[in-house]
């Protein structure tokens, strides 16, 4: 499907780049599409153990896809639309909680802002509206 | 409409339907219908969710009451041309907050899947809430299912019906249940060649499970069909059949059945059933309950009214069931809402819903009966298979929790190994986490396992700058004074 699509669509296609490397994406693909239709299956690093990740859920509810989308951090692939001459670009060590996730809250350790995510606000915000406090129905 | 601006002009809604697929589209047309005032949040690009899942450049689906899908995009489309209902698509709600406990307006937070997306609204308000929320594909670990190339049945789907694309040339689909097979052919006509559906339940035993009153010809036409494009596509359909590891080093090489069988793949699509994202109902204090299938839902009653005042919930977030009792639930939401506006609403239609949720849930309940997530999955599991793919958390991990640190539920399981402390938040690990606790304590899972898991601070990430602005608007005095949207009455 996709490898006789994509030929048959060259013209109108997204060039896009990952890492250096050309990948085409079609209207309306995802960038995490493109890459997989392209053979590429990965393009994360795991925190601790330095493990490879690529799709998983597809549907943005599992995060392991996080990619660098033109120098944004920590974007779903499988929900970013490809666009023209975007620039992709693999996630080393990202993706962990205490890098700035929402998460960090219960052990009482803030997480960083440096990815654009606060952990450390969210802690005041967890604290007054009670994430896990709402289950006790 | 789209000429709103972004936070001076907030009228409050009467109704704030959040997912736009088979229930939130049926609750949306059905209230604006009526003659409410509706906005429908939806994070997907296009109506449908995930059941409807299609492209800009291709019709939407013919099957799964395709027709249906048509008419409601149609009946949407109208409402919109009207006036009557404001459709906010990619639009992900981060946090509903309610300034007045129990009532007055809600005000929901939004913003777009990713950084750079365009958002129309950062925030709406309304009087009442429908939870459409959908539900994703339960997972169950195993050792291997973290290397790439190994993906969610759903996920794979989404692939090739939203993106036109496939992860791989040579796949095995496991686990169990019938959405297997549609994603099985699914790639068989994308050209993948499939080496075998693994359905772990001796399946095809459904029809045993179903009492005489209950009959579902669309479903069992569905049946055949799927069987006759099976054989078409001479997809082997191996029952009682699970994957046990999944071999590869940087990425997925095949898999090890249980008698020892290896498969060479490349790609490998495994889903359990699926499990309702609770994180809304949840954040709004709603009670839930552990359905049939073992996942937590949210407890509706008769007239789809959750626990927590002029909060309504529709679909998979009340149970797994497909889109036919989605809908119906969706539409009784809307005639629901009607009624507690003041607004006609025609019994004979709310007895024939109220027939048709009942019919569609008996028969999902014979489902989740014939494909239940079988006793004894976690023999499978070692001391180094990882359980929470955010964190990174193995088994022996778990088990090291239990025994040397006396974890004996999820919450402190959570704190002391931290499992769903990631980015994910537990969205793919609850369950599993959920079942081993309790599995290494030494008793069945419970709502009160799932719960922690369950639920999150925030139901999407969040920037700096989004958590910096203020929650809610009530300084403003003209928001005290809706008549509409403070109607507690249901």
């Amino acid at each position: 499907m996709s490898h006789a699509g994509s030929e048959r669509t060259e013209l109108s296609a997204y060039r896009l780049t990952f890492d250096g490397r050309t990948v085409t994406a079609r209207p309306g693909q995802s960038v995490g599409a493109a890459l997989v239709a392209a053979g590429i299956v990965a393009w994360r690093t795991t925190r601790r153990e330095s493990r490879p990740r690529g799709l998983f859920c597809g549907i943005g509810v599992c995060f392991d896809c996080l990619i660098t989308v033109d120098g944004r951090p920590g974007q779903r692939a499988c929900l970013v639309p490809a666009r023209d001459g975007m620039r992709l670009s693999a996630e080393v060590g990202g993706g962990g909680g205490d890098d700035g996730g929402v998460d960090g809250r219960e052990d009482g350790t803030a997480g960083r802002v440096d990815d654009g995510r606060d952990g450390g606000a969210a802690d005041g915000v967890e604290d007054d509206r009670g994430g896990d406090g709402s289950d006790g129905d | 409409m789209v000429m709103a601006a972004m936070a001076t002009d907030r009228p409050t809604y009467d109704v704030a339907v959040v997912g736009a697929g088979p229930a939130g589209l049926a609750a949306a047309v059905g209230a604006a219908e009526a003659g409410l005032d509706v906005v429908l949040i939806d994070a997907g690009r296009l109506p449908g969710g995930q059941y409807w899942r299609h492209d800009e450049h291709s019709a939407p689906p013919r099957h799964h009451h395709g027709r249906l899908f048509a008419r409601l995009r149609a009946r949407l489309r109208h409402q919109r041309h009207l006036g009557r209902l404001h459709y906010l698509p990619g639009h992900q709600v981060w946090l509903i907050d309610r300034p007045r406990p129990d009532s007055g307006p809600f005000t929901l937070r939004l913003n777009g899947p990713y950084d750079t997306a365009p958002v129309e609204r950062d925030r709406v308000r309304a009087g009442a809430l429908v939870l459409c929320c959908g539900a994703y594909d339960r997972q169950l670990p195993l050792p291997g299912w973290e290397l790439p190339g190994v993906m969610a049945a759903g996920g794979v789907q989404a692939l090739l019906k939203g993106h036109r694309a496939v992860a791989g040339r040579r796949a095995v689909v496991a686990g169990t249940g019938p959405f297997l097979l549609p994603v099985a052919t699914g790639l068989a006509r994308a050209g993948v060649r499939v080496l075998a559906v693994c359905e772990a339940n001796p399946a095809h035993g459904w029809l045993r499970h179903l009492d005489g009153a209950v009959r579902a010809p669309a479903k069992s036409a569905e049946a055949v069909r799927y069987a006759a494009l099976m054989a078409r596509h001479r997809i082997p359909y191996r029952t009682r059949a699970t994957v046990t590891e999944i071999l590869g080093e940087d990425r997925v090489r095949g898999v090890r059945l249980d008698g020892g069988e290896v498969l060479e793949a490349d790609l490998v699509a495994l889903g359990w059933g699926f499990t309702p994202a609770l994180e809304l109902p949840l954040m709004v204090g709603a009670a839930t309950r552990r359905d049939l299938d073992g996942s937590l839902v949210a407890v509706v009653d008769a007239r789809q009214r959750t626990t927590v005042p002029d909060v309504l919930a529709a679909g998979e977030t009340t149970g797994v069931g497909g889109a036919a009792p989605a809908v119906a639930e969706g539409r009784l939401a809307a005639l629901s809402l009607a009624a507690a506006h003041g607004l006609p609403v025609d019994p004979r239609a709310v007895r024939r819903l109220r027939a048709a949720i009942r019919h569609g849930r008996a028969f999902a309940a014979a489902l989740h009966r014939t494909y239940p997530v079988p006793d004894g999955w976690t023999d499978r599991l070692t001391e180094r298979t990882v359980v929470c793919r955010c964190e990174e958390v193995t088994y022996g991990e778990l088990c090291r929790a239990r025994t040397d640190l006396g974890a004996q539920d999820p919450r402190t399981m959570k704190l002391l190994a931290r499992p769903g402390m990631g980015w994910c938040q537990g969205r793919i690990c609850g369950f599993a986490v959920a079942a081993i606790t309790a599995s290494l304590t030494g008793r069945p899972a419970t709502a009160e396992d799932l719960r922690p898991l369950s639920a999150r601070p925030f139901a999407a990430p969040v920037t700096l700058g989004e958590l910096a602005e203020p929650a809610d608007d009530l300084d403003d005095p003209d928001d005290l004074d809706d008549p509409d949207g403070s109607d507690g009455e249901l």
